[in-house]
């Protein structure tokens, strides 16, 4: 058991200071915000509830593009999620344990995960345009009228394709450490019983990978709910709105319109619905497992 | 096709893991066309860096056919772009630091005592990496202003702090609850003081801790451009800014724009390489 001292908030405290700073003074900034309405000339008045009754409404413009915005967003999360997680748990089981091959699928692997994201998307819209882009010219030469930027299903294909390459490798490298940290014994006990490899991964692999999958989930979960610069850099939010998120729609709104109150709203109803997501799915997914709490 | 299973030969050797002799082609194969799946792009981009602008856009080659280092030269003589680099390596570094400076001590309150308050404060921490950057991208750009940091890396730095602070604090946490808290004790038994212990014994016991720490923090502000875009004009833009500039009157310099993104994965190629015998681990924040 731990020792009990209050004394050790004097070692918290520049990253309260730092935190509160940087994260807590602009969040009352935006609380400020979203209770008022300006006509411009730094004059706000009072406006309470109304932009949330507003946002919250789908019958309204705003409420129907925002509740747009959060289908989308929802829809692209579930999606990268059901790519990501089977396909990087494959790759983890499938990566080499030793030598040169390892070192050189680590680097390999990581490299996109270090790169720009703004980087990120010029490499994807320099591979998928039809006239300079390899990817878009084979297609096209294949007899595929492949154009990200006027068919909403193209652009959507190229985004997801583009995540999938950004961080599936996050899964893949949380998964190769997950199945590390297995003892050697588990195994010679399989192969003793002879079991199959499918039975080895399902009630040795799997349940021994837990714990990385839940930090593998919830940062996929966080990273994709919140993308903005890499599908702005490749469509910019189009064909139309048909690949505008949450994140693009917000930036719009707040520095695009400069509607102050509206984007304020929305910023504080949008990070409520990442927190209770990523609250339910840890209690559930740590629940009984009181030593994975922390 | 030969190539990519050539390529699997030479990246795949005898896993320790039992996997039927049927299977494993397979998978060998899987695994190089995924390699291959994260290559390709990045080919493309760096085989438009070596060609002319005439060449990109008269047709497809696959790879340059007169290899040209003009666009690299273009941007190591032109100050505004390099500085682009000087100045997203200056604000990652003090990110880095102040991250790990403040980070350090209290990953240690966490793993070794209760206080008042302290898994909501671990939680509340931890919830700040959950704020989309959207939207602190209005408030940050009147409260840096307010405070006259506009402008500058330290803005771009302090404003990084809010997710990498909490994920420094967590994967230290991590680390530092894998050291025996015995070893404190007997420290101080042995008439260590504390900043003593912590900087003579502690840390190198935690150093493959601060280095995953490190890195991540790098990572995350390297890549992040948001809010850099946000916080800053003309002194302290970052590369990643910068390149929105290829986009002229007289259209697309796709062979300076791909020039720029190649070099800005240079740094992130350099550090995986040191960092890479710790990356499995890392990426597992220390929690295996």
């Amino acid at each position: 058991m731990k020792p009990h001292s209050n004394r050790a908030w004097l070692l918290v405290l520049p990253v309260v200071a730092l935190v509160a700073f940087s994260g807590v003074i602009p969040m009352m900034m935006v609380v400020n915000y979203s209770v008022q309405d300006t006509f411009g000339n730094n004059e706000f008045f009072w406006n309470g509830l109304g932009w949330f009754r507003e946002l919250l409404d789908p019958s309204t413009e705003f409420g129907g593009r925002f509740l747009d915005a959060l289908w989308r967003s929802l829809l692209f999360s579930a999606i990268c999620l059901a790519i990501q997680i089977p396909l990087g748990i494959a790759v983890a089981l499938t990566m080499p344990r030793r030598g040169l091959a390892l070192a050189f699928c680590l680097v390999a692997m990581a490299l996109p995960l270090l790169i720009p994201w703004n980087v990120v998307g010029t490499i994807w819209q320099v591979f998928v345009r039809g006239d300079i882009g390899l990817l878009g010219h084979a297609l096209n030469r294949l007899g595929l009228a492949f154009n990200y930027t006027q068919v909403p299903l193209h652009a959507w294909i190229t985004i997801i394709a583009m995540d999938v390459w950004h961080w599936t490798s996050l899964v893949a490298l949380l998964c190769y450490a997950g199945l590390r940290a297995i003892p050697d014994a588990y195994y010679q006990a399989a192969r003793i019983d002879g079991a199959s490899s499918w039975a080895v991964f399902r009630s040795i692999q799997l349940p021994k990978l837990r714990r990385v999958l839940t930090i593998a989930v919830l940062l996929r979960f966080m990273d994709s709910f919140m993308i903005y610069t890499e599908p702005f850099v490749v469509t910019g939010g189009g064909p139309g709105n048909a690949t505008t998120f949450l994140s693009i729609d917000l930036v719009k709104i707040a520095l695009g319109q400069f509607d102050l109150g509206k984007a304020a709203a929305m910023s504080i109803v949008y990070n409520l619905i990442i927190l209770t997501l990523c609250w339910v799915f840890f209690a559930t997914t740590t629940r009984g497992d009181a030593d994975a709490a922390r | 096709m030969s190539a990519s299973v050539a390529r699997a030969e030479a990246v795949r050797r005898p896993a320790a893991a039992p996997a039927a002799a049927s299977g494993a082609w397979a998978s060998r194969l899987g695994l190089a066309l995924y390699l291959l799946f994260l290559a390709v792009p990045i080919y493309w981009l760096v085989n438009m860096s070596l060609k002319t602008n005439f060449e990109i856009s008269s047709g497809m080659t696959l790879w340059p056919r007169e290899p040209t280092l003009d666009n690299y030269r273009r941007i190591f003589t032109d100050s505004s772009w390099y500085s682009g680099y000087i100045n997203s390596l200056t604000y990652v570094a003090l990110n880095t630091v102040i991250s790990l400076l403040a980070a350090l001590p209290a990953a240690y309150a966490f793993s070794r005592y209760r206080f008042l308050g302290d898994k909501h404060l671990f939680f509340w921490l931890l919830s700040n990496r959950m704020a989309p950057p959207a939207v602190f991208a209005l408030p940050f750009f009147q409260l840096y202003s307010a405070v006259g940091l506009f402008d500058t890396p330290l803005a771009v730095a302090l404003a990084h702090c809010v997710f990498n602070i909490p994920l420094a604090v967590w994967i230290l946490e991590g680390f530092m609850s894998g050291v025996p808290r015995e070893i404190d004790e007997t420290a101080a038994i042995d008439g260590y003081s504390f900043p003593h212990f912590f900087m003579k014994i502690f840390m190198p016991l935690i150093a493959g801790g601060v280095g995953v720490a490190g890195f991540f923090c790098f990572m995350f502000s390297w890549v992040e451009l948001l809010l850099a875009r946000t916080l800053t004009t003309v002194d302290a833009k970052p590369i990643a800014a910068t390149m929105t500039r290829t986009v002229s009157a007289a259209g697309m310099d796709w062979g300076l724009l791909a020039a720029a993104g190649t070099l800005t994965i240079i740094p992130g190629a350099v550090v995986i390489w040191f960092v890479r015998n710790h990356i499995a681990r890392g990426f597992a924040l220390g929690r295996v």
